[in-house]
């Protein structure tokens, strides 16, 4: 055996002896997989098996006992004919095509600006964006909860010697007084993964740009901006997610307006279906809708990119 | 047999770009003030004021009294009374407030130490071995960062119902010791920064598997593990639907959840109103502490998911 041969074996790690590692790569994945299986595929397994069911009333005009019966698709085609949750829906998408890009404007446009600031400013100034996100959802729902209430609100307080009466929590308004919330707590964090990836830049790309006598705001826009997109799609498929999770903000609101229902969203439709409805069976259906819905929109965000970027490259 | 072994020299792969620190950025030479700079200042300063007031505006009403948190303007001071609200917060319903706290210490300390370790072993054999059966891991892992956790959380209650686990510590603590892009994270960073060329050395040397995992390669990975128990601390810490959905007992409840309790029940006792604004303030200000601290590991441990992602 020569040396020359020990260091092809360790260079292609395909090649590495079978038995030990393996039985030692199953050994440190072992604890992750198995809470894995019980954390994330058994429940979606019975959501899918509960939805598939739906008690029955047996013995004469259905007073006897109920049973479990195989439903098919009857919970699922309930839970999409009931207006209120479709409208959840509607009510969600609506949210997230104008809060995702308005928060992402957002953090890209911080982070830009941050980046052509000294370093001890933009120190501050980061730390003072990306505070909200150490603050809990709940939490920053109180707090602008009593920024929106008029008596307690300063803002309003304000906004009303100026001779404006804004009513927050409205009908109109409280689905953006909410995306405000979202906006509020993610924004910071979002600046900061795009700023991570600035940083990864090599700075050789902006001393070429500077020599070849491109203004900040060209290094920006054709420089910076094209090459933060990994993180633009990081961040767009994180907050698409979110989106579709939507609870926390409108089940802390919903106290401080009629505006707010308890199927706002689908999240809080399957809550109330289990949890005061009793209906289990429904909001296993609604679970189950709601996953597929979030994968099929993060899977065609991520293919919709993945296209477009192939199609740029060529 | 004479085997030269290749030792482990200076770690192969270096995540980070050379050079970038040595450079410095703001040493471009200073023109006259131009309206463009004076707009960007104008634009971040609009934008401190935005991320901070709301803090400010409960650092402010937290030192109220109920009747001038509705009585006053919100933004001044006036008649501070901060540790009277504070042992109040603390002593209300029997010290339910230290329990809350004791509990999100425990719920986030634990579920992130033990995510952490779990992410960092499984990242490193998805990185480093070649099995069967590693693209459906990983592939199940992918969709696992992929898939909303609050619709997972209805089922899983139900099903830790069935086997008494609902309304015990164990409810909260098993799903958040499972963090799906924490392992994404640690293989792509284990990718990048654990030298194959260590492991066959400390594998010559006659280190078993585990033993290199425990003394090398947690060292060489702890960058990301730092990320992802941040990612995950602050996860725990701020969830809320998942102990909603699995506790019935208040004495098990995290703050995010206790203080909505609270928050509810405040249109029948105004008192709570103070005890809300004030339970708020106290339960932010750890929180917010470490993340002014901490921004800096998160920063360099962020760059490795999101440049290779």
């Amino acid at each position: 055996m020569s040396t020359e041969t020990t260091r092809t074996t360790t260079s292609a790690p395909g090649s590495r002896r079978s038995a030990r590692p393996d039985r030692a790569a199953w050994g440190f994945l072992l604890p992750f997989v198995a809470l894995f299986l019980l954390t994330f595929v058994l429940p979606l397994g019975y959501a899918v098996y509960q939805s598939l069911l739906t008690p029955v009333r047996s013995g004469p005009l259905g007073l006897g006992p109920a049973t479990l019966g195989f439903a098919g698709l009857d919970n699922y085609a309930l839970a999409l004919e009931q207006s209120a949750f479709l409208e959840s829906f509607a009510r969600v998408l609506l949210f997230g095509l104008v809060q995702i890009p308005v928060m992402l404007l957002l953090s890209t446009t911080l982070a830009l600006a941050l980046d052509t600031l000294s370093h001890r400013w933009a120190g501050i100034l980061r730390a003072a964006y990306f505070l909200p996100y150490g603050i809990p959802g709940v939490i920053a729902s109180i707090l602008w909860g009593f920024l929106y209430v008029p008596g307690v609100s300063p803002i309003v307080d304000l906004l009303g010697k100026a001779g404006l009466a804004p009513d927050f929590l409205g009908y109109g308004n409280v689905l953006w007084s909410i995306a405000n919330i979202v906006i509020w707590e993610f924004a910071g964090y979002n600046m900061l993964v795009i700023v991570a990836q600035l940083k990864a830049i090599p700075q050789e790309l902006y001393e070429a740009a500077r020599i070849d006598g491109a203004s900040a705001w060209q290094t920006a826009v054709r420089i910076k901006l094209p090459l933060a997109r990994p993180a633009l799609v990081l961040t767009g498929v994180f907050s698409i997610i979110g989106t579709l999770q939507l609870f926390v903000e409108p089940l802390v609101i919903k106290p401080l307006t009629s505006a707010v229902t308890s199927s706002y969203t689908p999240n809080l439709s399957a809550y109330n279906e289990a949890f005061a409805n009793n209906n289990i069976y429904l909001a296993a259906a609604e679970s189950v809708i709601l996953a597929l819905a979030a994968s099929v929109l993060s899977f065609g965000f991520l293919s919709l990119v993945n296209r477009k970027e192939r199609r740029d490259a060529r | 047999m004479s085997v030269s072994t290749p030792r482990a020299e200076k770690p192969v792969a270096s995540p980070h770009a050379p050079g970038a620190a040595a450079r410095r950025r703001d040493g471009r030479p200073r023109r006259g003030v131009k309206p463009s700079r004076i707009l960007l200042v104008a634009l971040l300063t609009v934008a401190a004021l935005y991320f901070l007031l709301p803090v400010y505006w409960l650092l402010v009403a937290s030192t109220k009294s109920s009747a001038d948190l509705f009585g006053t303007f919100g933004l001044w001071f006036s008649d501070p009374q901060w540790p009277h609200n504070l042992s109040n917060v603390f002593s209300y319903d029997d010290g339910v407030f230290w329990s809350w706290t004791w509990n999100s210490v425990l719920y986030a300390g634990v579920g992130g130490t033990l995510a952490t370790l779990l992410a960092g072993a499984a990242g490193y054999a998805l990185a480093v071995y070649r099995f069967r059966g590693r693209e459906a891991v990983f592939k199940a892992v992918l969709a696992g960062v992929l898939l909303p956790s609050t619709a997972l959380a209805l089922p899983m209650y139900l099903l830790f119902s069935k086997v008494g686990l609902a309304n015990t510590y164990w409810a909260v603590l098993i799903p958040s010791m499972v963090s799906p892009f924490g392992v994404y994270l640690c293989r792509i960073y284990a990718e990048a920064a654990v030298p194959t060329e260590m492991l066959e050395a400390a594998r010559v040397d006659g280190a078993g598997e585990w033993r290199i995992f425990g003394t090398l390669v947690l060292r060489t990975m702890t960058p990301a593990l730092v990320t992802v128990f941040l990612f995950q601390f602050v996860g725990i810490w701020n969830n809320y639907f998942l102990p909603l959905v699995m506790l019935s007992d208040d004495r098990k409840y995290p703050i995010t959840l206790g203080l909505t309790t609270w928050q509810t029940a405040a249109d029948r006792t105004p008192e709570l109103y103070q005890l809300t604004v004030g339970g708020a303030f106290v339960s932010v200000l750890p929180l917010a502490a470490a993340m002014l601290v901490l921004q800096r590991y998160w920063r360099s441990g962020l760059t490795q998911g999101s440049v290779k992602g």
